[in-house]
């Protein structure tokens, strides 16, 4: 008996460890098919993709300063994920911490040392609010995150281009592209030449500690999970879902909109079109890759910002459109969501037929506490 | 009534029917009980594929069979995902929304902005000389009569029919409907498929036949205003094709203010559908109207909540347990 659990444990050791490797290995197979139908070469795609991350210290740097808002969004999807809830909304709200941050450069004129953490401010404000929105739409009016969030990104994007068309347009006029350049101290300091801020790196280092310290040692931390795992239970324990919820989405909407602070602040220099460019979805993929593995989310960030930033070479290089980049990702995903756990996909064939007896709510019990 | 009024009323029904057969396909699959989140991506996928289909081929047939088999597959990995492997089916379908995408933006990338097969006009003999109706309905092509058709069948079959009572038994009470003998998982896993390959039809559509050609990002957002539709129509064939509608009278009058107003910025009246779709799910999730509807004389209550309120599948998105 002894004997079989061990060759059973062996097993499993060995099955955890190749099995992580399989989704990167499918990502692989299917964009080098994707490359071969356009005739490019795999190996000189992925080379490019690889010097395009790494090739040059600029490059580096620009993997860094992508990294740096993709980690803060991941860090504060951590949170409402932890409290059930489907933040689909970050995306307008990097947008909006980005229109707070412009509109502080934009009308203040102060010393550094105030200007930037006031931008700062106004930045993590601007996306509070708009998770702020999308969680009394939730509670208060009854309306799916996903569906509120959704709309609240497309009027985030749409107050963008009106604001850089009409009332923040540049005086030469006419252009849909971007506002004025900010001032000098209106921005982050840059490390060198680079567009990359060390500061905006210590920043999201201090909220990633932030969120696993709220997650891990907090009360907070715990009512998020009670909620998440099971919101009537939670309910008859006394934690109010709607005060909770609402928290869970105006903490992670703040690190959302410190990212587009960032955005504006280093990366680019003024409030532009597609101020985000989609780092709000990526970082949901980032944390549904990471699985709640707190300590992998900053790996598998990384890993994103460079496959995207090298995906821009290849395009520039090869022809071949950026996407390409999006489709790694995306497949890799969608892998490890499909058969991301060997114990699990083993178990299935049991649980099934175990799960008569086990103890999900039944499907008429699923309903919110309040109407019970 | 004057000839512009009726153009514009004609054109309305076109461009909201890709919209009606895509809010049918997510009703059916949504009625059985698993949600297809994968729509916007969907949507874009089978719109690049139906028309390089089409272009390379020639054949419209061609087109709207690769965009539907496109959608059915996308379905399917929900359903294969949700059904076999117990993941969040919201999960998987916002990843292939994603995926949808980006794929759609890589493999159509040598075939942006070409010519392409149109679907020809129709009229329909008589029908179409009928005052009003006559060049709003009967003066329009095959896919918009598919789509009313498609509308009327799903509306008949899912409440009127046999099997569809089987169907909605599978997205109501599946354990019930498990130990009377009805294939719970095997009807999910089908309709699941065929509402996606309609939906992936109605992405060829947009490609074939409303707007031709294709570009990066043609439908994007369509396929989110589809599966809030699905939400405002209650989970009904009728009343989604009605929502369909309103959103395509919406995005004209925008177009028409736009000219009426032109000091008014144009990006302001982008932002109509997006603000009209969280006014109408805040009007029929209940939380909000419910209070109204309790201060209503009695006589309205049974009305004004038909009219506004409406009720998800009790299982939709839960998993069936059976032995």
């Amino acid at each position: 008996m002894r004997h079989l659990a061990a060759r059973l444990r062996a097993e499993q050791n060995w099955l955890n460890v190749i099995w992580p490797s399989l989704p990167i290995i499918a990502a692989v197979l299917f964009t080098t098919i994707l490359l071969l139908l356009f005739g490019a070469s795999p190996i000189e795609s992925f080379a490019a993709m690889w010097q395009g991350a790494f090739g040059t210290s600029d490059h580096f740097f620009a993997v860094m300063a992508f990294w740096v808002p993709l980690l803060l969004a991941a860090a504060g999807l951590l949170i409402t994920f932890q409290a059930g809830l489907w933040n689909i909304g970050i995306e307008g709200q990097i947008i909006m911490g980005a229109i707070g941050a412009s509109w502080v450069a934009l009308s203040l004129h102060l010393p550094a040392y105030i200007q930037v953490p006031l931008e700062i401010l106004a930045a993590m404000a601007g996306g509070a609010l708009w998770a702020g929105i999308a969680a009394l739409l939730k509670t208060r009016g009854g309306v799916h995150e996903i569906f509120g969030g959704l709309a609240l990104n497309n009027l985030a994007i749409i107050l963008t281009n009106y604001l850089i068309s009409g009332p923040w347009q540049p005086p030469e006029g006419g252009s849909f592209r971007g506002t004025v350049p900010f001032e000098k101290d209106a921005l982050l300091p840059l490390l060198g030449s680079t567009r990359f801020s060390p500061i905006s790196l210590i920043l999201a280092g201090i909220a990633f500690a932030a969120v696993i310290l709220a997650l891990r040692n907090s009360t907070w931390g715990l009512k998020l999970k009670a909620l998440g795992r099971n919101p009537r239970s939670a309910f008859l324990l006394g934690v109010s879902s709607n005060r909770e919820a609402l928290m869970a989405m105006l903490f992670c909407g703040a690190l959302a909109g410190m990212g587009g602070a960032v955005r504006v602040l280093s990366w680019f220099d003024s409030l532009r079109q597609s101020i985000s460019g989609g780092i709000g979805y990526l970082a949901l993929l980032v944390v549904m890759l990471a699985a709640f593995r707190l300590l992998w989310v900053p790996l598998v960030a990384f890993f994103f910002a460079a496959v995207l930033n090298g995906s821009i070479t290849l395009q520039l290089r090869t022809q071949l459109h950026s996407s390409l980049g999006d489709i790694l990702t995306g497949v890799m995903v969608l892998f490890v969501l499909l058969f991301g756990d060997p114990l699990r996909m083993r178990g299935l064939r049991k649980a099934r037929k175990a799960s008569l007896s086990a103890d999900r709510p039944k499907a008429d019990e699923a309903t919110s506490p309040e109407e019970s | 009534m004057d000839s512009q009024l009726i153009a514009i009323l004609a054109s309305i029904m076109l461009q909201a029917s890709p919209l009606i057969i895509a809010v049918c396909g997510e009703t059916l699959s949504e009625r059985a009980g698993v949600v297809n989140l994968s729509l916007d991506g969907t949507m874009l996928f089978s719109a690049m594929t139906g028309f390089v289909a089409g272009y390379l081929s020639g054949s419209l047939i061609v087109g709207f069979a690769a965009g539907a088999a496109v959608g059915a597959f996308f379905a399917l990995i929900v359903a294969f995902g949700h059904l076999a492997l117990r993941q969040s089916a919201v999960a998987v379908g916002f990843v292939l929304t994603l995926l949808g995408d980006s794929l759609s933006a890589f493999l159509g990338q040598d075939f942006t902005r070409l010519p392409g097969p149109k679907v020809p006009k129709l009229p329909i003999p008589i029908l179409k000389d009928i005052p009003i109706v006559g060049p709003i309905f009967f003066n329009q092509d095959a896919m918009v009569y598919f789509a009313l058709l498609l509308m009327a069948f799903c509306y008949w079959y899912i409440f009127k029919s046999r099997p569809g009572l089987e169907l909605r038994s599978a997205g109501e009470r599946p354990e019930a409907a498990f130990a009377r003998g009805v294939p719970v998982r095997r009807l999910r896993y089908v309709y699941t498929v065929i509402g996606g390959a309609l939906v992936g039809i109605a992405g060829a559509a947009y490609s074939l036949d409303v707007k031709i050609g294709w570009s990066e990002g043609a439908t994007r957002g369509l396929g989110w205003i589809a599966l809030a539709i699905v939400i405002f129509g209650g989970w009904s064939p009728l009343r989604g094709a009605l929502g369909a509608l309103m959103f395509g009278a919406t995005k004209a009058l925008a177009t028409v203010l736009q000219r009426t107003f032109p000091e008014v910025s144009v990006v302001a009246f982008n932002a109509l559908p997006w603000g009209l779709m969280i006014l109408v799910l805040l009007a029929v999730s209940g939380k909000f109207t419910g209070r109204l509807i309790a201060n209503a004389p009695p006589r309205l209550k049974r009305p004004l909540r038909q009219l506004l309120q409406v009720v998800p599948p009790a299982a939709l998105g839960v998993e069936l347990k059976e032995g």
